[in-house]
């Protein structure tokens, strides 16, 4: 027979202060692990948005990142745009667009410093090619003047990226017309301008990238696979999708570092725990032994303390979440392992962040309360009532 | 019976419970040392003799932009400037584009490289073989100890930014104070692959004479090239590498916040033990008393009893992050610096004993303020 959950409980409470310090420890651990969970869920949701399954990413060969030298040549994006599959807009022209990519430093608004922010040069159509990006400030760049638009984020975290700024790109000073919302996404890291201004000032004679919108899923394929296999262009082609998710390998220093800190603390507060189980085993001494003979069995008596640890352990998990909930939504950056620039995404206290704190911590209610559990149940009775 | 031999003894009174501390404890210390080494690694240590004199020049607007190559012997004429190298990131794949196959390869100036790092220990002969080979590379002994690479292996790296991909031959293996993770070879290689790339240098690590005089020649080294159409930003090379480190975010808040909450935790903890063993020892401090200790003395009695054994755990954590972190500087890269220095250690300890202080203080007022006969007549 069980011994009813309100038995633990009822004990957790008469023993306040020890429950409640032990509990906040483990809060303190599941809060740091929450963090760093968010911090990579906010990173996967901002690469693993990006894209349209439609859409053709093209490289050149043995390029994994818009970023690289060399790139496709203007003779390539022709053939692209003729090849049967490739979607056309309403005005009737094929959705190609070639692009280039540059990274210019600006100075984050706190004052840590200079970091590397992508600036992506294309034209209105390739604007047209990302639906879940749209203006929310000024307007948009004029082909064939120096103006670029801002990203939500850039503008937030950026000094100098306000509309009537100017920003020194080559040459040239290049006016800041705009704002644009990208959704989370990781177009919300960049700062977009007009391509053909920028190949006059940089004298560029190949794009970085082109993008292709195929009609269909299967001429997507298609158009991925003609762009790898012609031996002449010598081209890398991937899907958008695909070529985003690459990128969430730049969460892998936080990951490191992450679940080294996650671990030594659990391991730490686990040893708290079981120090608190103990307590709460040696002080029950005789009320166990009454349970015993009342004819509660050993099983059962290991049970309900390893009960009792695993509720300290979730009251521990929800006040650690109820600690991290005002950092939820919270805009950082990271570098972008592929890119080199910096990528700005937000904390996200997904579902499965909140599941796996949870389970966390009860990964430590467990380990601190079985040993413990075992002592109560091997307990010998008589001794025990002697006490 | 001494009164420190009482604390011990009292400390060890109930083992489990006081192992458990210690380890509790210990645990929460080992992560403290480890994020202060890490900060110190960033943030403090001023790096070698030699680092402390070079400073690196790169383009004004960003990394990722080039310098003209005729820079090298403009910034040469400069006073003060001993020797100038150019390198140039070349960010190729080693076998595949697992992170663990990763390092850091720069083309560079043969001739010249080893005069800028003259901390890099290397025979003579060895140089003198890579210097006649332009598909020769030398690489650091670290990596070459991790690849199982020997002098005369074939080397291939895979292009990525540059449409080049490289076959060298390893023909010397380098040993630096700090490993480098990286390998050096001709830049000569990716000009002759790749034309466009001719006349162009990533940055130039540049050795002046003393390090009194890195100041004056960075600044004299930017205002030479304000108005040319290719600007420059010239950083000590603590700087230059501390730049990366501001790439990643912000650190010093992680590290921060990390910290905060080690140090919260070992607190609770720690009060939490003493809550326990100084409730169960209600009848013995009225004991105590009526044999004559003062107030004071109970009180001292019961923090040191805490500041021992956190004192403890902060031991067995810094011997655990001693031991980590001379496991990872074998790794190379950032976690090459991250050696766990005798003052982090102590630092550790300082917090620990802290933390213990703060943990008895108040428990034990209240206890040694006690009423005696009511003290005597508590139960369990």
């Amino acid at each position: 027979m069980a011994i009813p959950l309100s038995y633990n409980v009822r004990n957790l409470r008469l023993r306040k202060g020890l429950t409640i310090m032990t509990a906040l420890g483990i809060a303190l651990t599941v809060a740091t692990a929450v963090f760093i969970m968010a911090l990579l869920a906010g990173l996967n949701r901002a690469f693993g948005t990006t894209g349209d399954p439609l859409n053709v990413l093209v490289l050149r060969k043995g390029s994994t990142s818009e970023l690289a030298a060399g790139g496709v040549s203007r003779d390539a994006m022709q053939v692209f745009k003729d090849l049967p599959g490739i979607a056309k807009n309403n005005r009737g022209e094929p959705m190609a667009s070639g692009e280039d990519i540059l990274v210019i430093v600006l100075p984050r608004k706190d004052g840590t410093g200079e970091v590397n922010v992508t600036t992506r040069f294309l034209t209105p159509l390739g604007i047209e090619m990302r639906p879940k990006v749209h203006l929310v400030a000024g307007r948009w760049f004029t082909p064939g003047q120096r103006e670029v638009v801002v990203s939500k984020s850039i503008n937030q975290r950026f000094a100098k990226a306000n509309i009537g700024d100017t920003m020194r790109i080559g040459n040239g000073e290049w006016n800041v017309v705009g704002i644009f919302d990208a959704e989370g996404t990781a177009h919300e890291s960049e700062i977009w301008g007009d391509i053909n201004q920028l190949a006059t000032d940089f004298e560029r004679t190949v794009y970085s990238s082109v993008l292709l919108r195929a009609t269909d899923p299967v001429s997507a394929a298609a158009l991925k696979n003609r762009a790898n296999d012609d031996q002449r262009l010598e081209l890398n082609g991937m899907l958008e999708p695909d070529y985003y998710a690459s990128q969430t390998k730049s969460g892998a220093p936080i990951k490191f570092v992450g679940v080294i800190v996650a671990i030594i603390m659990a391991i730490g507060s686990s040893f708290a725990a079981m120090n608190t189980m103990y307590a709460a085993v040696a002080y029950r001494g005789r009320e166990i032994a009454t349970l015993r003979v009342i004819g509660f069995s050993r099983p059962s008596i290991l049970t309900s303390f390893v009960i009792e640890s695993l509720l300290m352990s979730i009251l521990g998990a929800l006040v650690g979440l109820v600690l991290m909930l005002p950092f939820n939504n919270m805009t950082t950056g990271t570098q972008n392992q592929v890119t080199f620039s910096e990528v700005v995404f937000r904390l996200q206290m997904t579902p499965p962040v909140v599941i796996t704190a949870v389970l966390f911590a009860m990964v430590m209610g467990l380990f601190g309360g079985l040993a413990p559990a075992w002592h109560a149940a091997k307990q010998d009775i008589l001794a025990a009532l002697r006490g | 019976m001494t009164l420190t031999r009482f604390v011990t003894k009292n400390a060890f009174r109930n083992k489990r419970r006081s192992t458990l501390t210690i380890l509790s404890i210990g645990f929460s210390l080992l992560l403290l040392t480890l994020m202060m080494t890490i900060w110190r690694g960033f943030y403090i240590d001023k790096g070698s003799a030699q680092s402390a004199q070079r400073v690196v020049v790169r383009h004004k607007v960003s990394l990722v932009f080039s310098l003209p190559s005729f820079y090298r012997e403009k910034i040469r004429a400069i006073p003060g400037v001993v020797s100038v190298v150019n390198s140039q990131w070349f960010g190729g794949q080693y076998k595949d584009d697992k992170p663990e196959n990763f390092f850091a390869q720069f083309g560079t100036d043969p001739t010249e490289l080893l005069k800028v790092y003259p901390e890099f220990q290397i025979p003579a002969d060895q140089v003198e073989a890579w210097q006649k080979d332009r598909a020769g590379a030398i690489v650091d002994s670290e990596l070459a100890k991790k690849f199982n690479w020997k002098v005369g292996d074939r080397l291939n790296i895979k292009g990525v930014i540059f449409p080049v991909d490289l076959e060298l031959t390893i023909r010397g293996i380098f040993t630096a104070p700090t490993p480098t993770q990286a390998i050096y070879f001709n830049k000569t290689y990716i000009d002759e692959a790749y034309p466009r790339v001719k006349g162009k240098d990533g940055v130039f690590a540049v050795l002046t004479a003393t390090p009194q005089d890195v100041t004056r020649v960075a600044q004299t080294i930017d205002e030479d090239f304000r108005n040319a159409p290719e600007p420059t930003k010239t950083e000590t090379e603590r700087a230059f590498q501390l730049s990366f480190v501001a790439m990643l975010g912000n650190v010093k808040a992680f590290i921060l916040s990390i910290c905060g909450a080690v140090v919260f935790a070992i607190l609770l903890v720690s009060a939490n033990t003493m809550a326990m063993s100084i409730r169960e020892r209600t009848r013995e401090v009225a004991l105590l008393k009526t044999l004559g200790f003062t107030q004071r003395s109970i009180l001292g009695l019961f923090v040191g009893e805490a500041i021992s054994l956190a004192l403890m755990g902060g031991l067995l954590g810094s011997l655990i992050a001693f031991v980590l972190g001379n496991m990872a500087a074998h790794q190379g890269g950032f976690l090459a610096t991250m050696r766990v220095e005798p003052s982090t250690v102590l630092v550790s300890l300082v917090v620990a004993a802290a933390m213990g202080f703060l943990s008895a203080a108040l428990p034990s007022y209240h206890a040694a303020r006690g009423n005696i006969v009511e003290g005597l007549r508590h139960i369990g």
